[in-house]
């Protein structure tokens, strides 16, 4: 009995720390509506420079006071980046500030290893917390008695800050229509800077507070971003009381989880969430967002096909892309294909987010699986290459068709976040089921065939698919389905009372989507000659946000020149310098700046700018949509 | 669509430059590891083929052609690595490849050798399966093999009384093959062995408390750990409040390498049979000499990564020199039963499997001065530690 007990407050324990980061989050989340990608990063900050001060000053004073101010210091350095950054690019298309956290996140990450060294470091335990209490002989930390204790002291600050606080009204208030506060002469730049702060500041202490029970190292950050995002969505985003109870949720699964399973850990907090988001489709304490009130149509310049002059363009680049055998090597040949592959992923994620208005991450999880399904099939059933490229995305599609199934259900972060769930189950199976997959081992020896084997003849090919794939992809968006589609996402109460079903469209869209997915993954394996799980992991459903976003979301076919800009640049960089990862981050934050719709989105507007301010016809018009941003 | 162009142009323009910088007096090896992913292993291990190069183009490099080594960083991606591995391999016309760190990576290269008929030495990968189940003709691999240090351990654990034992490995293909060949091993030598427990903690993400807790409900009398890293220090500190280890034998993969051993401070456990580096303590001439050299240059002491990335260089010059060529198939001809000094003594490339004779040091890890250290540490040959040679038959395909 003892141990039960010993193990549900060693989960309380692991709770505490979850739900300090995660808090941070939410409150960040639900007032500016940013997906902080780099609060794991700040995470990862108050930790280095915590353990710094408290080499730097001992006794009791010193780690406690050094925890308190490598917090603050943090946050000093989240109202800068708030400042200098976020604030540029609040009024960019949804997500978009999530590029800008990844690139912050990428530079930090080698950052701290220029500062402090490639090595794991090892702080002070905490003066007065170093031993154990005895708990009918089992042993239980103090510290962790005293992160017990933290947790909800935290938590009820924080309820105090909300309730009784003009601030925390306003807070409040901003979380459930921030319009709504602007309209009512609330100074949103310094409310949004303060919650950055706080939000930053809580992340940097539960990272300060891991000293004594971790190692502090370069990759902490991403060990904890996703779990804490995982924690916010079960509890409802915005809710400090529901981040709470799903981090005790989650924490006390997996101590007793692991008892039964002891593999569990790798998987349970997707689990848990996919099980609760389809259950209940706003987290355990959220509630339904408010519908978004923006104008319909707010983008800004109506899609229209190409005219036969950009045609002719598109089919000049085409060709010149073409004649790379010419004067391309090897190598470049071999990097083309590999853009040409990530063009086909970037505009297939690209579909379901410009056009059907979902963010997917987990993108990644149909490119796996496509990849999965052509090793499958070449490896075990030895079927001919054409062949495999041809059924092999079908695996994508059945992939897409379940998942699709419950995630177009929800919407938003909410659909973001299953889809995200759906990918990492996917990931986890790869990755565990050795006997078939061969674990993180993979699946080896999956080369072309003769006749695309040479590096020009596999370009042509994926050039060539490439290409089919961003024409389909258009010819479906003027298509009468992807009106529906686009009607669906600019509002679907309307949409509904014109007989669209939404749902379905969407779910097909879903399912075009992953099969398109698939084909890339299909590809790829053949690329590389092998599949591992790394094919369906989050980074490679992050590079492909990226892309889409890097290119610009309100465009057709932006996510093109996203993945060739971003792949190109990656695998030059990670060629070129070991400290790719900084110079990357650098590069997409600078872009976030200059670009703040995207490469090619940016480039749209000036040029419509230029063609309506020389034909000069309504000023009107123009002044309409500038209220509508 | 246009921006095909901008791309196109860019690998031209990176082609270019590769194809300027050839020249005949050289030979090169294309060298690929995680740098970025994982610094406080290749870090070291970056100085220690720096070394490597150094010395052998002072002593006139590969019979009168100067060596270079052209490093690449692979993300910790076996899609990247290969990339690196192309731009080598055709970009820059690299001899032969050389390096990797992770098992899949290493896996990766290597079938890409296998494919692309390019000369592959695997320097740090464990996995059995490089040499054995998915070995091929192309690649060799520097480092004692997960089943021979699993082997040099069961040698030590075998003869403690404990009899329930727990294990504790991260839940990847390291941590699941280091764990199945340990208890298959160990089960051999005593069947009077019961396995009461075991967890598989995701690799860089152990909840310590409750992975300690659940152990210790096992009650077992001895405990195999496979963690490392970040973990392995969440685990000890974990242990050591919540009284794990007390009373205990623990036998750990890879815990007295400095690059895991020396963040734990005065945390280091007490006891515990390893593998390592003592490099404090390893008196041999061969040793002393690259010790030397080597704190001579860096100023700083060496961890196993710095031995790794030194002789993997070493090996590789001592192949290129043999064969005199840099055709792939003169050098597998070459490096077959090839024998090079390496600061832990001799090494031989065996023609079996191509797995290379280079050993481990088993030790029990003690503290000193607040720091842990390895005692009572003894070489272990890597020969000493394989199966025999029917059963290596059974285990990799034909060529």
């Amino acid at each position: 009995m003892a141990f039960y007990v010993v193990q549900f407050l060693t989960g309380l324990a692991s709770a505490a720390s979850l739900f300090l980061v995660a808090s941070g989050l939410s409150i960040i989340f639900g007032v500016t509506r940013i997906v902080n990608f780099a609060h794991g990063a700040f995470y990862m900050l108050g930790a280095y420079i915590a353990f710094t001060l408290t080499e730097r000053f001992s006794g009791a004073l010193g780690f406690w006071g050094g925890i308190v101010v490598a917090a603050l210091v943090v946050a000093i350095v989240g109202v800068l980046v708030e400042m200098v950054l976020l604030r540029r690019i609040y009024h960019s298309p949804e997500l978009f500030q999530l590029l800008a956290t990844f690139g912050l996140t990428l530079m930090v990450q080698d950052i701290v290893v220029l500062i402090w060294g490639p090595s794991d470091l090892v702080g002070r335990r905490a003066p007065g917390f170093k031993g154990a209490v005895d708990f009918f002989g089992q042993n239980i930390p103090s510290y962790d008695l005293f992160l017990i204790v933290l947790g909800p002291v935290v938590l009820g600050i924080l309820w105090l800050l909300f309730q009784r606080t003009r601030w925390g009204i306003l807070v409040r208030a901003a979380t459930q229509d921030r319009d709504m506060v602007a309209a009512l002469g609330v100074n949103q730049k310094w409310l949004f800077t303060s919650v950055f702060a706080v939000g930053v500041f809580l992340a940097a202490l539960g990272g300060a507070l891991q000293i004594p029970r971790d190692a502090v190292h370069h990759a902490m950050d991403l060990r904890i971003i996703v779990d804490v995002f995982v924690v916010v969505v079960i509890g409802g985003l915005g809710s400090i009381i529901g981040a709470f109870v799903a981090a005790v949720l989650v924490s006390e699964l997996n101590a007793f989880g692991i008892l039964v399973f002891p593999k569990i850990s790798i998987i349970l907090v997707f689990l848990v969430m996919a099980v609760v988001l389809i259950v209940r489709p706003w987290g355990l304490f959220g509630k339904p967002e408010a519908p978004a009130r923006r104008t319909p149509g707010l983008t800004v310049n109506p899609w229209r096909p190409w005219t036969s002059n950009e045609r002719l363009a598109a089919l000049a680049a085409l060709i010149v892309a073409t004649a790379l055998p010419l004067f391309g090597g090897n190598y470049a040949l071999t990097v083309g294909s590999e853009i040409a592959i990530f063009v086909i992923f970037a505009v297939s994620l690209h579909f379901l987010m410009s056009v059907g208005g979902l963010a997917s991450f987990g993108h990644a999880a149909y490119f796996g699986l496509g990849a999965y399904g052509v090793a499958f099939l070449a490896k075990l059933a030895g079927l001919p290459m054409i062949v495999c490229l041809l059924l092999g995305p079908l695996l994508g599609l059945v992939g897409a068709a379940v998942f699709g199934f419950f995630a177009v259900q929800l919407s938003g972060v909410y659909f973001a976040m299953l889809t995200l769930a759906f990918a990492q189950i996917v990931w986890s199976i790869a990755f565990q089921w050795v006997a078939v997959t061969g674990g993180d081992n993979g699946i080896l020896g999956v080369w072309p065939e003769k006749w695309a084997a040479s590096p020009s003849h596999f370009y042509w090919l994926s050039l060539g698919i490439a290409a089919l794939a961003v024409i389909v992809l258009r010819i479906i968006v003027f298509s009468p389905f992807g009106f529906a589609l686009r009607a669906t996402r600019d509002s679907p109460l309307r949409s509904e009372a014109v007989g669209i079903n939404g749902k379905r469209i969407q779910w097909t869209a879903f399912v075009i989507a992953g099969t398109v997915a698939g084909l890339a993954g299909a590809l790829f394996a053949y690329l590389k000659g092998s599949v591992f799980p790394d094919n369906m992991g989050i980074s490679l459903s992050v590079d492909a946000l990226v892309m889409v976003l890097l290119g610009g979301v309100e465009t057709v076919s932006g996510a093109v020149v996203g993945a060739i800009v971003y792949k190109a640049l990656n695998i030059w960089l990670v060629s070129q310098t070991d400290w790719s990862k900084l110079v990357l981050g650098a590069f997409i934050v600078l872009i976030v700046v200059a670009f703040p719709k995207g490469i090619v989105g940016t480039l749209d507007s000036i040029i419509s700018r230029r063609r309506k301010s020389s034909s000069s016809n309504s000023p009107l018009l123009t002044s309409r949509v500038e209220t509508a941003e | 669509m246009r921006n095909y162009l901008i791309g196109a142009g860019l690998a031209v323009l990176v082609a270019g430059m590769a194809d300027a910088a050839m020249a005949q007096s050289e030979i090169k090896i294309g060298e690929i590891n995680s740098y970025s992913l994982l610094p406080a292993f290749t870090e070291p291990y970056r100085k220690g083929w720096q070394l490597a190069v150094e010395e052998i183009n002072a002593a006139g490099g590969i019979n009168g052609k100067k060596l270079v080594v052209i490093s690449k960083d692979d993300n910790g991606k076996p899609a990247d690595a290969q990339t690196a591995a192309n731009e080598l391999v055709s970009s820059e016309n690299v001899a032969m490849l050389a390096g990797t760190f992770l098992s899949n990576i290493g896996l990766a290269v290597s079938d890409f050798a296998n494919q692309k008929k390019v000369f592959f030495l695997a320097a740090e990968p464990l996995t059995d399966a490089i040499t054995w189940s998915k070995g091929n003709r192309y690649t060799f691999r520097l480092r004692p093999s997960n089943y021979m240090q699993a082997a040099m351990l069961v040698e030590a654990a075998a003869k403690l009384p404990a009899k329930r034992w727990a294990t504790i490995a991260p839940n990847y293909e390291y941590g699941q093959s280091a764990v199945a060949v340990f208890k298959k091993l160990m089960s051999e030598k005593r069947p009077d062995i019961v396995w009461v427990d075991e967890q598989w903690p995701p690799q860089g993400k152990i909840d310590a408390g409750p992975v300690v807790q659940a152990v210790a409900a096992a009650n077992p009398e001895a405990i195999l750990n496979v963690t490392f890293g970040a973990d392995l220090v969440k685990l000890v500190r974990e242990g050591n409040t919540r009284g794990l280890f007390k009373d205990r034998a623990v036998v750990s993969f890879l815990t007295g390498e400095p690059e895991y051993l020396d963040p734990l401070k005065d945390e280091t456990p007490e006891g515990w049979i390893v593998t390592g580096y003592p490099w404090y303590a390893i008196k041999t001439p061969e040793h002393e000499a690259f010790l030397k050299a080597y704190q001579a240059k860096f100023k700083d002491y060496p961890r196993l990564g710095s031995i790794v990335g030194y002789q993997t260089i070493k090996s590789a010059a001592a192949i290129l020199t043999k064969a005199n060529s840099t055709d792939p198939e003169k050098l597998i001809a070459a490096t077959e039963g090839l024998s090079v000094s390496s600061p832990f003594g001799e090494i031989t490339f065996r023609k079996i499997d191509h797995q290379s004779t280079l050993g481990a040091y088993v030790g029990k890890t003690a503290l000193k001065d607040g720091k842990g250290v390895m005692v009572e540490s003894s070489y272990k040959k890597g020969s000493d530690y394989l199966p025999g040679d029917a059963e290596i038959e059974k285990l990799r395909p034909k060529d």
